[in-house]
């Protein structure tokens, strides 16, 4: 009976969906030459889809259903933990990550350069989202102008070099200093805003740094960019381009390291463990003695502290910047893989990073669904398994 | 002076044109106490199906008043029903969900939507028609105000008023009204909260259609990013006034056009757009419940 009105149900979504799509996906006109294009097979293309999707979404959904309510019963084991027990297992832990700090090490002599920038990419985006974290997965502020710490960093180290030609090791502690600095500049006037409103704020700080960027020609140099940046020295050693990159890829290692070690020590320390409170719930929070106005100003900076010194690096991988590079995209996709990954958990963050910059590298074919499915992947991840890939484990004390 | 009576004008269309949104934003927050996203690429949606439906209908030779006419009902229906869909997929399941989460979903529907749009078209900017007829009584006032305006002022106005008066004073608007009060109080005094609040989306987004056809027709191009400043603008015309209040979105809309109409008239005009960010930010630090809002107490 149920299958007979789910099908009723699945057709009459794939033809709301043919007409809600019908204008955009089905004409196509140039305005100009006054000529029109129909593409019909798109418009039965949605309806065959979104029948398809519906109807599996329908059976996935009701075995959940159906498996949840046996457990519920009694009749059925939760099967999921004894599953998981040799991947929660110390040695195994142990296990995965020697061997993925080994792969890590020989990477660049097994890998062309290109593919080393790609995972130095990577490896930024895992300091960016790590960094992110702390403010949206650990404190639970919204920032969705993150980006404009990443410009920060990149500009300081640009301009600190163009006008008094500091390397990359003076800035990259300036970097992350002055991305603490504006983190609180940023976190003052929002302290006593509530998510959402702190959402739109911080995209509008991130915007008005991009157009500051852009239109103050005599500071930045507007949309043309600086260049000419120069790649991390070794001592003063001359380096190849391809042993700069390797050189490069090692100190971003290095970097990461350093960030997961910071970030794991901070969560278990006496301030994560008020952005945990803070995020659950903040009158509790206050409730409990916790200094709200230090506590989220904390979770600010030390976010922002990441993302200036990864801008630091940025600018040391690309040796050229310009404004274009810190658009509110950036932005989302930083928040894409803190939310893919799992909110909170660091494993989670890095996972969530590989796998949303790596895989759109890998598949150029599709390129240019990439933001169609950064999109989509933030709302499906919400509706399904708003914990992430890798959920966070809080941590639990025995009872004394 | 006249520079100065042109400034106003300038100002006084920006802002109704920010209102036909704003008024979007606040109805939303008002009912569920969500900052909707994706609105801005709704109002967008609407502005691309207005381009789409004028463009097959001038081919096929339709006078321009009934061009006008059906393009706007086409815009409004569809923009309408991709806000329907979006509340269904995108936030009812996610009512009960914490605070972020259906916050995230909309940023990620309205990155979503922008990309379909720009797959769907193209990422060009697209010639948009000049759907408004030029009148002839009008050609005295030419250097301060153009036909446009003023039919764009004269539509925003009719519509406020149309909107006022339908949630005084009809069964609806009340039951809207019932809603955004206490909505488990209104469940329980037999309102249909899911039915409301997919009302207050389709008149949203049939609104910030009917801004889109018009800021389209007055800028004469649109292309996919249109939808992210503007709906930034208009959110910041709705806190300005004191989201949820359904006047505020009005009276901030009006002033945001004004400040941005001069500022960029007699300071720069490079900033356009810090400048209503920068609004934003003093508001929020000095009166966070904005000109017309009260503040919220947050009761345990």
């Amino acid at each position: 009976m149920s299958t007979l009105k789910d099908i009723r149900k699945a057709i009459g979504i794939g033809l709301w969906f043919m007409f809600l799509t019908f204008p955009l996906l089905v004409i196509k006109v140039n305005p100009v030459e006054k000529t029109v294009i129909w593409r019909w097979h798109t418009m039965f293309l949605v309806g065959v889809a979104s029948f398809g999707v519906y109807l599996l979404s329908r059976i996935v959904l009701t075995r959940r259903d159906a498996r949840q309510e046996r457990i519920r019963l009694g009749q059925e084991q939760e099967t999921t933990k004894s599953n998981l027990r040799f991947f929660t297992a110390p040695q195994f832990r142990l296990l995965l990550a020697g061997t993925g700090l080994l792969f890590v090490l020989v990477f660049p002599a097994l890998f062309s350069t290109y593919q080393i920038n790609i995972m130095i990419t990577a490896l930024m985006y895992v300091v960016l989202g790590l960094g992110l974290n702390i403010v949206v997965g650990v404190a639970g502020l919204l920032n969705l102008g993150y980006v404009a710490f990443y410009a920060v960093g990149a500009y300081t180290y640009a301009l600190l070099h163009l006008h008094f030609c500091l390397g990359f090791w003076t800035v990259l502690p300036i970097g992350g200093l002055l991305g603490a600095v504006f983190g609180i500049l940023l976190g003052f006037p929002i302290l006593r805003l509530r998510g959402d409103y702190l959402a739109i704020v911080t995209l509008g700080f991130g915007e008005i740094i991009r157009l500051v960027l852009e239109n103050w020609n005599e500071f930045s140099q507007g949309p043309s960019g600086i260049a000419d940046i120069p790649r991390p020295g070794f001592f003063g050693i001359d380096m190849s381009l391809e042993t700069a990159i390797i050189y490069l890829y090692y100190l971003m290692i290095c970097m990461v390291i350093f960030t997961i070690f910071v970030v794991n020590r901070l969560q278990n320390s006496r301030i994560g463990r008020a952005w945990f409170a803070l995020r659950e719930d903040e009158i509790a929070c206050q409730a409990m003695g916790i200094d709200k106005t230090r506590t989220k100003l904390t979770a600010f900076a030390l976010g922002a502290t990441w993302a200036g010194m990864a801008g630091v690096f940025f600018a040391a991988k690309t040796t050229f910047i310009n404004p274009a590079s810190f658009t509110f995209i950036e932005s989302a996709i930083i928040l894409c893989i803190v939310v893919l990954g799992g909110m909170g958990s660091i494993v989670g963050v890095i996972v969530g990073a590989f796998v949303l910059i790596l895989v759109p590298e890998y598949l150029r074919v599709f390129a240019d669904y990439r933001m169609l499915v950064f999109g989509a992947v933030l709302v499906v991840m919400m509706l399904l398994r708003p914990q992430g890939i890798v959920a966070n484990v809080r941590r639990t004390y025995p009872q004394p | 002076m006249d520079y100065f009576i042109e400034l106003l004008f300038s100002g006084l269309t920006r802002g109704s044109i920010y209102a036909l949104i704003a008024l979007g934003y606040t109805m939303v927050y008002g009912i569920i106490g969500l900052i909707n996203f994706a609105h801005g690429e709704i109002y967008m949606i609407g502005a691309y199906t207005a381009l789409i439906i004028s463009t097959v209908l001038s081919i096929y030779g339709l006078p321009p008043l009934a061009i006008l006419a059906l393009t706007s009902l086409a815009a409004a229906l569809w923009a309408a029903a991709y806000g329907f869909t979006v509340e269904r997929l995108a936030y009812r399941p996610l009512r009960n969900a914490p605070r972020l989460s259906p916050l995230i979903s909309a940023i990620g529907m309205s990155i979503f939507l922008q990309n379909f749009v720009l797959l769907a078209q193209t990422s060009d900017f697209q010639p948009f028609p000049s759907l408004i007829p030029e009148f002839a009584f009008m050609e005295p006032f030419a250097a301060v105000i153009g036909s446009k305006d003023l039919i764009i002022l004269a539509v925003a106005a009719l519509v406020m008023i149309l909107l006022t008066f339908m949630i005084k004073f009809t069964r609806t608007g009340k039951a809207m009204r019932a809603t955004s009060q206490d909505r488990k109080m209104a469940l329980l005094v037999g309102i249909n909260v899911d039915n409301i609040i997919s009302i207050t989306f389709l008149i949203g987004s049939a609104l910030a259609a009917i801004g889109g056809l018009l800021i389209a027709s007055h800028v004469g191009q649109i292309n996919y990013s249109i939808g992210f400043i503007a709906g930034i603008k208009a959110f910041t015309a709705a806190v300005l006034g004191g989201i949820g209040s359904i006047p505020g979105a009005v009276l901030g809309s009006f002033v945001l056009g004004l400040t941005e109409a001069f500022a960029t008239g007699y300071v720069s005009s490079d900033y356009e757009d810090a400048f209503a960010f920068a609004l934003l930010v003093l508001i929020l630090i000095f009166r966070p419940a904005g000109l017309l809002g009260k503040a919220a107490i947050d009761k345990v």
